[in-house]
Formats: C-alpha cells, structure tokens, sequence
C-alpha cells in the first residue's frame, strides 16, 4: 500500500500536488485542536490587527485570531463535506447497483425516484428547509439533509457501470458458481465501480463545502459555529472588505479554494490509478 | 521488380512505463519475407503470436506504445522505406495503392453514416473523379463483386454479416490497389458465408492482379487461398513455403503439430494436442522460442535462436532438428541481444 | 425413469423496435428434443449466428424464460425454480461452459475464486483445505492441477488452459448436464483439440451429458452422438451425429456440409471459386 503510495507521488504530478495542497489543509484542520483560544468566544485579542508576528493572519472585527479561526473553520468545514459525502454514497452505491443489476421493474421503480431527486431545485428546498426549522437548524440536519440530495446523479453512473457488467459472462459464471446477489455485487462488479465512487466522493465533498458556503455566507446556518461560510459571512457583516480589513476575507477563501483544487486532483489522479484498464494495463494483460 | 514487397529484419515492440514498471513486448523479432507481385501470402500463426503487430507494421499503422525499432519495409510502389515516408505521402498512398479488409467489418463502417458515406471517405480522395462519375465506378465495382447498388443507401447494421464483410471488400478494392492486407477477414463469419467471401477474396484478388498478406490462424483457410504461407511462433517466423508443401509435408515441429490437429469431417482418428502454452512475448524463453514445446529440443536450442534457412525446394525453415542447420558459435548469438536491448533501453532514456 | 432433459416446443419471442413499429421475432421457434438420464450422450446443436442456438442454451441454463412450450429437468418444470435453494440445486446438476474464456473470468479477479466458491456453495466444503481439495481434485480431471492455477488472474493464462479451468469448475458440483456453448472457438488451433478429447473422457469416464453448442462441423462430427441442425430458429434435422453429417437429407444441412473447407482443398486448382457459380450462395 505504501509501495503504491510511493509510486503515484513519484510519477504522477496531479496526486503529488493534489496530495501536498490536501495535507496542508489537513494540517490546518488537526492544528485546530492546538487553539489557545475557544473558537466561539470574541473579544479575546485587539480587534483589526493587520498580519503580523504575533498574530499570523491578523485579527479580524470581533476581536478573534483569525489563524485560529480558520484552523477550526476549516476543520469543520471538512467534516461537514466527508460527513454529506459518505451519506449519500452509501445511498447513491445501493441505489445504483441493486438497480443496474436486478433490472426490470426494480430498475424503473427506483429510477423514477431517482429522477424525481434530480429535478428538485436544491436551493430553494434547503432554504425552506432551514426556514422551517429555524431554531432546530443544526448541522447533522443539514448534513442528512444534504446527503438526501446528493445522490442521484452519481446512482445512475453507477447503475450503469452496473448495468454494463450485469451481461458479462464472468456474472453468470459467478452465479453459476452459487455466489449470491450481495457477493456478485460486491465482490465482483465493486472494484468497477470503484472509480466513479472515488471520484464522485471528492466531488461531493467539494460540492457539500461549496453548499455549505453558500449557505452561511447568507445566514442560513448555524452561525455560531465557526466555518468557512460563516467567517465570511463575519466579515460580510461587518464589512470587512469596505473597512479595509482584507486578511479576514483572503485566509478563507485562499484556504477553502487550495482545498477545491487539492481534491480534485487527488480525484483525478486516483481515478487514473484505480480505473480497470489502467490496471490491468499495470498488471500485464 | 518481380517482388511486392519486401520486408528485413523488422523488429517492432510493444514498450511501456506504467507506474514505473516497464514492459517490452517483443510482438515481431526480426522477421524478414518477401512477397512476389499477384500472389497471396498467408501467415497463419496462433493468437499473440505477433500476426496482428506485423500487420500493423506494414500497413504503417503503428501508434505508442508500439514502435518500430528496426529493419526495413519496402513495397514495389514506393521508391523509398515505408517509414521514411512524411503525413502526407502515407497518406497518398493509403487505399490507392495499399488497402486492407479487417476482421470485423463494424471496425470499417461507420455505424451511424450510409454506406455511401464511408465509400465518399474512403476512396472519393483518390480517384480523383467528379462525383457522378465516382459513383458510376462504384456501382460497377460493386456489381463486379455481385452487390446490388442499393447497399449504398443502407446502414451498415441493416445488412447481413457476410454482406457487411463483402461492402468491406469492395470498399478496400474500389481503388484496384496494388497490395492489399487481409486480417481474419472470414474468422467471425459463419461457414456458409465463409465460403462464398473468400471465393469473393479470391476472384477480386486475380481480378485486379494484387498481392496480398492474408493472416488467420486458421489453417483450413490457408489452403483455400494463400499461394505460400509463413508460419509464425511468438514473434518470429519458423517455417515458410508453398501452402501445398506445408500442408503435405511440414518440416517444422510446430508445423507439424500445427497440421496434424487439423480436424476433417469422416475422420476419427484421436488427435493429440501439444503440451504447454504459447509463451509471453515480454519474457520469451531464451533461444529457440518453442523450445520449452518441442519434442525434438536439444541443449543448442535452449541457448541459441535458429535462422530462417533456406532449403532447395524453395521452403525456409528456423530449426536446429529438423533443418540444415549448422550450430553457430557462442559468441555470434550474444551479440544480437546486446544491440536489442541498447534501443529500447534508448527509447526509454 | 424420466429424461435428463426433456425440451418441449419450446419457443422464445424478442420484440423489436421503440413505442411506435413494434416487431417481434422468433429466436427459437417450437424446438422439441430430449436427453435420456440412462447413458450420458454428447449432443450437438449446430446452427450459424442468428439460428437461435444461444438463445435456446440460455433457456436449458435457466437464464431466460421460454416465450410458450415447456423445459424439465428431471421430470420437473425448471420455470418453477425460483428461490435461492431451488435454483442452487438445479445448478448443481446442470453446470454451463461459455464460449470466450477470457470474458468468463473477471479480469481482476483471481481464477481460483470461483473454483472455491464452487466448492463452498455445491459441496459444503467450508473450510479452506477442504475447498483447495476439491478445486485440486478438479482440476486434475481436467489435466490441470491448483499449483498451476493457484493465485493466477486470467491474463496470466492461455486460452487453453483457462477454458480447462472453467470446465474443471463446473465439474466441482458433479453435474449431470454441462451445456457448452462454442466451447473451444475462441480458442487456439493447436490447443482445441485438447479440449475436445477432454470432452469425450468427461463423457466416457465421469457420466456427464453434454450439450455441445457449435458452428464447426468437423469438431462436431468427431465427438458427438447425436445432433441437431438449426437454422432461424427452427430445428431443420436431427439424428446420430454420423448418419446427419455422412448422409444429409435436408437442403439446409446438405449446403452446411458443402461449404465446410478441408485442408485437402490446397490440391484445387481454383480453391473456392466453384463455388462461385453456384446459385445456393448468391443471396442469404
């Protein structure tokens, strides 16, 4: 594994890139637990210090370090988009094989739902969303909420691998050697699939964090809790940009853009690595 | 010139760096032959023996990761190497004097366009003719090979198999180019059909009076239409003569096993089959490459690798047994590997 | 004493085209024959592509469900084997053998795992020596043994050996019927007739009934008892395999025969273009 490991970073320019970008903004989120200060508390230093020695990225309005800030801002942030991710692809893999593989009525039943998911306009369903829940809004309700949202497009890339997959012979040899419906799927057609759940991981983790954004930098969340979107909705509010206090809004954005970009060339580049063809290129066939 | 074509000592690999695992697939090791003007010279071999490369090679059809590390193709029509030529002159060249019929004729039509079209694509270029009188020429073409004219009009999935592959021979042949290159062109078809394409093969061929190198592994075929025939084993050639005398007399051991298997209806004498497997072509055995096979492998043969020598009657054959071989010298035999291995090592600087 | 198999006008119906145009066809059209449970028997479905012959195999393996007519193993009715330990028992008995061996493995995967789960599934062996056993055992049947084919993905064997493999997988569960179809097509001329001979000992030695699913005559003509001609569908003749393909009566066959090649054409002077003249070939 590590051999592996090894060998991509050495050969292949996106994954060392992408892998160094990500293990910056990793460190950035483990360097949150370090905090001197607690992260929802204001006023603990002077207010609207420019970057200097003493505070990295200077101070923002409220009086907060904003290294410190953006250490526990990211780090939130990040567990908010693996937590959507990993939801919805447990939804969108179950989804996706058991349809492409069972076929008929299986098949147009839950594509039909699928279908309906992806026509439902996300935003205005998550505004109304937070809009009912209002005091009750908290993340793990706007996680599954975003995980219930997620995943039907990559639940028909799936199904097609599947479907693809369903009329090779070694399917029916593996039936015909007494393996079950689960084993076949994931024994067998998994390591297919496999490309896509990767790559669309990263993606949804780059798109949760971009919802996620969204919504804060309008309010929408709970904006208390310190993460990329509401840092810059802090800064919006107190208008940081007219007031002359850019570091505030730059550490965020830098930082939240250099984690879009690391993610997805890690996508990429095990993409590449873990696709069927490229691997069995590697192995000999 | 009474030769077509003639091809020496050409030595094309498969090389790639994946990873940093590198790979040489030796898919043709120093092949040479000559094919005569108006005849048809099979090459029957087993899958990965190299048959599909050499094709690739000499219909200039070579792409990474394979590359042509050596020797030389000549064909009557050009006054110069095949790979000295530029874009432009191969592509001159390219279906008005060297065309090929592959094996699936899906791998030649275009699916989603008429039949007209790919005809348009194809030939139109090279004839040179104004569009009316292109299609006058194609449509008498086609009735020569016994097609209505309205196989223009259809798309390809709307025909048959075999008259599929018969578009496709008329497509390749609509040029009367002077060498044509034929790739299992009858192996997916049905029996039936097989039948009536290689006639179809055959009358087209004498026809326009030009050569062919015509590959199956199929030996029946072989003696339905090749005139000579060179029998290749893991990227070389090993033995190579009138397809007649091949199939009376095979000298080679492969050969003979190779002949000997042959099953014919009415005859139910026990076959035997030959031990073991064809071998990888990234790590050949050392020497003769059937040596590990061979019921006749002597200690010579695991050390040193047989040249195509030639025999009276015309025939070649690569063998220490069985041919008129004088076993050579130690040093002569390393001295080719070095060089061998010098290019790719170059290639991969 | 019931028939191993009993086919009864069977027939099998795919619709064509979208919404609008709907066409339908017949794959397999009232196809009747049987199989005695008495002596094993090798039995030839000959046909060309499009004769239906694949599609009739994938309704003896229970795949596909026939459009009207009727299939029983063993006396009973094998459209009514729908639960997991219903069909688990049919395939125990009835085992398939497909056509390109490099498709029948996964390419990732490694060639001993179905012989394992063969083992696991049909014999209960549960433990892994138990399992390597029986796999070994196989494959030693076949003329393989698990060293050769331990750990091994497909690309690492020829094509000779892997269709040996499959065969030797489908004997783990010590079947009844092995319906084969294009068994040895795909592969090699030098190796085919290995596989052929195996196909005549699985008959003669271990009492296995073989369904042999093929275009080629001669192969046909020298391993199977009795056969079954095949053309769009319909059965155009059957019989012992020796009399149909000696002595022909329908036209059907009688050009099947004719258009066979033979080594022994070489000596023609005009190979092939004989049968250029002849009126049977212009038109299909």
């Amino acid at each position: 594994m590590l051999r592996v490991f090894r060998d991509l970073f050495r050969y292949n320019r996106e994954f060392a890139i992408g892998t160094i970008l990500v293990l910056i903004v990793l460190s950035l989120a483990v360097a949150s637990f370090f905090s001197p200060y607690p992260p929802q508390d204001s006023y603990v230093v002077p207010p609207d210090v420019p970057p200097c020695w003493a505070y990295p990225l200077g101070t923002n309005s409220r009086g907060q370090d904003v290294f410190w800030q953006l250490t526990v801002a990211m780090r939130n942030s990040l567990l908010f988009g693996i937590a959507v991710a990993f939801l919805s692809r447990i939804i969108s893999l179950v989804i996706g094989l058991v349809s492409g593989y069972a076929g008929g009525v299986v098949d147009r039943v839950l594509m039909s739902i699928n279908d309906t998911f992806v026509v439902l306009p996300l935003f205005p369903i998550l505004t109304l969303f937070y809009f009912m829940m209002h005091d009750h809004m908290s993340w793990t309700l706007l996680a599954l909420a975003m995980a219930s949202l997620g995943w039907p497009y990559d639940a028909r890339l799936i199904r097609s691998v599947a479907l693809s997959l369903r009329n090779r012979e070694f399917t029916t040899q593996s039936v015909f050697s007494g393996m079950s419906t689960s084993q076949i799927l994931l024994g067998e057609h998994l390591p297919y699939a496999l490309p896509i759940v990767i790559s669309t991981t990263i993606n949804n983790i780059n798109w949760s964090i971009g919802l996620e954004v969204t919504l804060s930098v309008i309010g929408f969340t709970n904006i208390e809790t310190p993460t990329i979107g509401t840092m810059i909705y802090w800064a919006n509010q107190h208008t940081a940009m007219v007031a002359g206090i850019w570091w505030w809004v730059l550490a965020p954005v830098a930082t939240v853009i250099m984690a879009f970009i690391g993610l997805f060339l890690l996508s990429v580049s095990i993409n590449e690595f873990i696709d069927p063809r490229s691997r069995l290129a590697r192995m000999g066939a | 010139m009474d030769t077509a074509l003639t091809v020496r000592s050409l030595r094309a690999y498969y090389l790639t760096r994946y990873f940093g695992i590198t790979r040489e697939v030796r898919a043709v090791d120093d092949i040479t032959l000559s094919v005569m003007r108006k005849e048809i010279y099979g090459i029957a071999g087993e899958s990965s023996c190299g048959k599909s490369t050499f094709i690739k090679t000499i219909a200039a059809a070579v792409r990474p990761p394979l590359r042509v590390l050596g020797g030389s193709i000549k064909y009557s029509f050009l006054d110069r190497d095949l790979y000295d030529l530029n874009e432009k002159a191969l592509a001159d060249m390219r279906w008005k004097h060297l065309s090929c019929i592959l094996q699936g004729s899906m791998n030649v039509l275009n699916p989603v366009r008429r039949v007209r079209e790919s005809f348009k694509d194809f030939a139109f270029p090279h004839l040179g003719l104004a569009r009316r009188e292109f299609f006058d020429v194609v449509n008498q073409h086609l009735g020569r090979l016994h097609l209505s004219p309205s196989v223009l009009s259809a798309f390809p999935h709307e025909l048959s198999g075999g008259m599929r592959q018969r578009v496709a021979i008329a497509l390749a042949t609509v040029c009367r180019p002077e060498f044509i290159i034929a790739d299992e062109p009858t192996t997916a078809l049905d029996v039936v059909v097989q039948k009536d394409v290689l006639a179809l093969i055959l009358e087209t061929q004498r026809e326009i009076g030009s050569s062919m190198v015509f590959v199956t592994h199929d030996l029946t075929v072989h003696a339905n239409i090749s005139n000579r025939l060179g029998i290749m084993y893991a990227g070389r050639l090993v033995e190579e003569g009138p397809t007649g005398d091949i199939l009376h007399d095979p000298i080679h051991p492969y050969t003979r096993h190779l002949v000997a298997s042959l099953p014919r209806i009415g005859d139910l004498t026990p076959k035997k089959a030959l031990s073991g497997a064809p071998p990888s072509l990234a790590d050949p055995p050392s020497g003769c490459r059937f040596h590990p096979r061979c019921p006749l492998a002597m200690d010579i043969c695991r050390q040193a690798n047989p040249e195509l020598t030639p025999l009276a009657s015309g025939r070649r054959v690569a063998c220490y047994a069985v041919g008129p071989l004088v076993k050579p010298a130690a040093d002569s035999a390393a001295a080719p590997q070095a060089t061998q291995a010098d290019k790719s090592a170059a290639f991969l600087q | 004493m019931n028939d191993l198999l009993s086919v009864e006008h069977v027939t099998r119906i795919f619709a064509l085209g979208g919404l609008l145009g709907r066409g339908q066809f017949a794959a397999v059209d009232d196809v009747s024959f049987s199989l005695k449970s008495a002596h094993p028997e090798i039995f030839a479905i000959i046909g060309e592509s499009g004769s239906g012959k694949t599609t009739l195999a994938r309704m003896v393996l229970n795949t596909l469900a026939p459009s009207k007519g009727l299939i029983r193993f063993l006396g009973d009715d094998i459209s009514r084997f729908r639960g997991r330990r219903d069909r688990l028992q049919f395939m125990q008995k009835v085992q398939p053998i497909f056509q390109n061996p490099y498709e029948a493995f996964n390419p990732l995967k490694r060639v001993d795992r179905y012989l394992f789960a063969s083992a696991y599934y049909f014999m209960e062996r549960r433990s892994r020596d138990a399992r390597e056993a029986a796999a070994d055992e196989a494959l030693r049947k076949v003329g393989l043994s698990l060293a050769e084919v331990k750990g091994r993905f497909p690309h690492e064997l020829s094509g000779g050996q892997l269709q040996r493999a499959s065969i030797a997988r489908a004997l783990i569960s010590s079947p009844a019927l092995i319906v084969a179809d294009e068994p040895v097509s795909m592969v090699d001329a030098s190796l085919r007739m290995s596989i052929v001979n195996l196909f005549k000992t699985l008959r003669d030695e271990l009492k296995v009934s073989i369904i042999y699913i093929t275009h080629d005559l001669a192969t046909a003509y020298y391993i199977s008892d009795r056969v079954l001609i095949m053309q769009k569908g319909k059965v155009v003749e059957t019989g012992p395999a020796r009399q149909v393909l000696s002595d022909p009566q329908r036209p059907y066959t009688i050009l099947l025969r004719e258009s066979i090649l033979s080594p022994d054409d070489v000596d023609k002077a005009q190979p092939g273009v004989a049968a250029r003249k002849d009126k049977r070939f212009a038109n299909e």
